[in-house]
């Protein structure tokens, strides 16, 4: 076996071995210590229940999946857009710092009951509203620190083309960003799970992971309750593997040949109908 | 505009720097960086900057690239200002620093200001590839500037420049990260590549032996505030005829004694003469 196989081998075997180990002992205690069930259900209990509510468990899934969707995308859409308007507009940079410095320190899921109020009661839009403005912050800030990142040799560069600020920003300033601009989203992919499950413990419509867990605790259907905590575990995962995937492929790099993506084809249709109906500026002998 | 066919070559009259009592001063810092330099490059000519480090040779190229705007004295790029010169792109400019941009594939680096400039891509993907060419690294243009060696990155920044035939060149110590067998083959090929496209080069460096190889005129330059200290003039022989023997000719090794006296004595150095 080569080692760089056996690496691998290593990296994806050793958090696999550490979750069986985890699940027998766990199983141990409670069987062996003969430990309630609202204590802490065991986790053949659970898996039971996941198979037992498996519709309701995927459907619920799908609904705060959907949700933290919506709120993931509209989230990043608007802070990376806020952000590149702050980076180029000193009115609009003084204006978003403070909102967004006074949003960070808000604990986001305890507008809940407000924005659930405010949008009625059998509306998913509160919860969308709560998992974007969560997904908001990271990605505004951690994107605006990206757009300041470009080296100087690089503006110089810029200018010495006489580059119109468009083509700075597309050339220079977002690909230098882009690293961070992940960054942001693959912190708030979690975040926007968490705020769109944690949002239904205040009400509305019913279905998702949220109340279903409250409800089943409600109920004293412990392990039904953990068996719907598994689903939301299982949709962060998806998500942070998502956006981390995403990353790979629109980031061209030694690193990931094959998501090589050539800024020059991108351009080429716009530059190229530009020529056909004037001449090139210049030709090359 | 057709840049660099004989017919143009031969118009072209006008000098392209003319510097009169330019002068910086770093505000912040209170460094007097340049103090009334005047120099005259005539089109086509090579001129050298040689000097002690921190006495403002960067600070003058960045200067007549319009990077930086002079304190007092005025710049004339081929008759006009130095920002209408960066605008009509008139000047390629390699810097101190490779400053390749790691996401895009080398080609993609060295197509950049093609690219700006609206060419079509067909014109970019042939120019590119002449430029690989030229620097050596053909093999290279699909890959990232990281996997590359100082040096190599060095050259595509070179190729960079002269991705658009400018009619002045500006080079900050472009060689100084290459070995010495690599940057005398670049020195061979500069030449060529001046005498071909008939470019003004100002040349930022710190060797001795390859200003005298490469220039017409080596401005020697004093630091703090940054003067010109001395011009000594090269006789080497046109551009184009300067092969590697030249390096082992005895009239070379006597205007390297020439820089290096203006350089290290300044004052009694200047009634030395070895054309
Ligand atoms: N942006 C700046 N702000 C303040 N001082 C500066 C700035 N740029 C250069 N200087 C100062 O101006 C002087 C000349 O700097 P410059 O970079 O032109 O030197 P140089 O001749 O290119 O040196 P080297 O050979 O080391 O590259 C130095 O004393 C430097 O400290
Ligand atoms: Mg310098």
């Amino acid at each position: 076996m080569s080692a760089r196989s056996r690496d691998t081998l290593v990296r994806a075997g050793a958090p696999v071995a550490l979750g069986v180990f985890v699940l027998v002992a766990w199983q141990l205690i409670v069987t062996v210590g003969e430990i309630d069930d609202y204590l802490l259900p065991s986790p053949l209990s659970i898996a039971g229940q996941v198979v037992e509510f498996w519709p309701s468990l995927v459907a619920a899934v799908g609904s705060t999946g959907l949700n933290a969707l919506i709120g993931l995308v509209v989230g990043s859409v608007v802070g990376v857009g806020i952000a590149l308007l702050a980076s180029l507009s000193r009115v609009v940079d003084y204006l978003s710092a403070p909102l967004v410095a006074g949003l960070a320190v808000v604990p986001i899921v305890a507008l809940a009951p407000v924005l659930n109020t405010m949008f009625g009661a059998d509306s998913e839009t509160g919860r969308r509203t709560i998992a974007g403005l969560a997904v908001f912050v990271p990605v505004f800030i951690n994107t605006l620190r990206g757009l300041r990142q470009t080296a100087p040799v690089h503006r110089d560069l810029m200018r010495s083309y006489a580059a119109k600020p468009g083509q700075v920003v597309r050339v220079l300033t977002i690909p230098a960003a882009r690293p961070y601009i992940f960054t942001g989203i693959r912190i708030a992919s979690s975040l926007a799970v968490i705020s769109a499950l944690v949002a239904e413990y205040f009400g509305g419509p019913r279905g998702g992971l949220g109340s279903l867990i409250s409800s089943s605790a409600a109920t004293s259907a412990y392990a039904r309750a953990w068996a719907y905590v598994v689903g939301g575990i299982v949709l962060g995962l998806l998500f942070f593997v998502v956006t981390s995937a995403l990353e790979r492929l629109v980031t061209p790099s030694a690193a990931f040949p094959h998501g090589t993506t050539d800024s020059t084809t991108r351009t080429s249709s716009t530059s190229s109908t530009n020529l056909s109906n004037t001449a090139p500026r210049k030709e090359l002998t | 505009m057709t840049l660099h066919n004989p017919s143009v070559k031969s118009v072209q009259t006008t000098d392209a720097v003319v510097a009169t009592g330019v002068s910086k001063v770093f505000d912040a810092a209170g460094v007097t960086a340049l103090d009334g330099v005047d120099l005259v490059v005539r089109a086509g000519e090579f001129v050298s900057l040689i000097g002690p480090s921190g006495c403002g040779k960067s600070t003058l190229l960045r200067l007549i690239a319009d990077l930086d705007e002079p304190s007092g004295g005025t710049l004339q790029i081929f008759g006009k200002s130095a920002k209408q010169a960066r605008i009509d792109q008139d000047y390629g400019i390699a810097f101190q620093q490779a400053g390749l941009l790691p996401w895009r594939t080398v080609a993609a680096n060295i197509e950049l200001p093609l690219e700006l400039h609206g060419f079509p891509k067909a014109q970019r993907a042939d120019r590119s590839r002449e430029l690989l060419d030229l620097v050596g690294l053909s093999d290279f243009g699909q890959r990232y500037p990281d996997e590359l060696s100082g040096g190599m990155q060095q050259r595509i920044a070179i190729a960079r420049a002269l991705a658009e035939k400018p009619n002045l060149l500006l080079m900050d110590e472009p060689f100084g990260a290459l070995d010495e067998m690599t940057r005398e083959r670049m020195q061979t090929e500069l030449t060529r590549i001046c005498a071909e496209t008939g470019a003004a080069v100002v040349f930022v460096t710190h060797s001795i032996p390859e200003a005298v190889f490469l220039s017409d005129r080596v401005v020697v330059m004093s630091p703090r505030p940054g003067r010109i200290e001395t011009v000594v003039p090269m006789a080497l022989g046109p551009a184009h005829e300067r092969g590697d023997q030249i390096r082992e000719d005895p009239t070379f090794f006597s205007m390297v004694t020439a820089v290096r006296e203006a350089l290290h004595q300044g004052a009694p150095a200047r009634g030395t003469d070895n054309r």
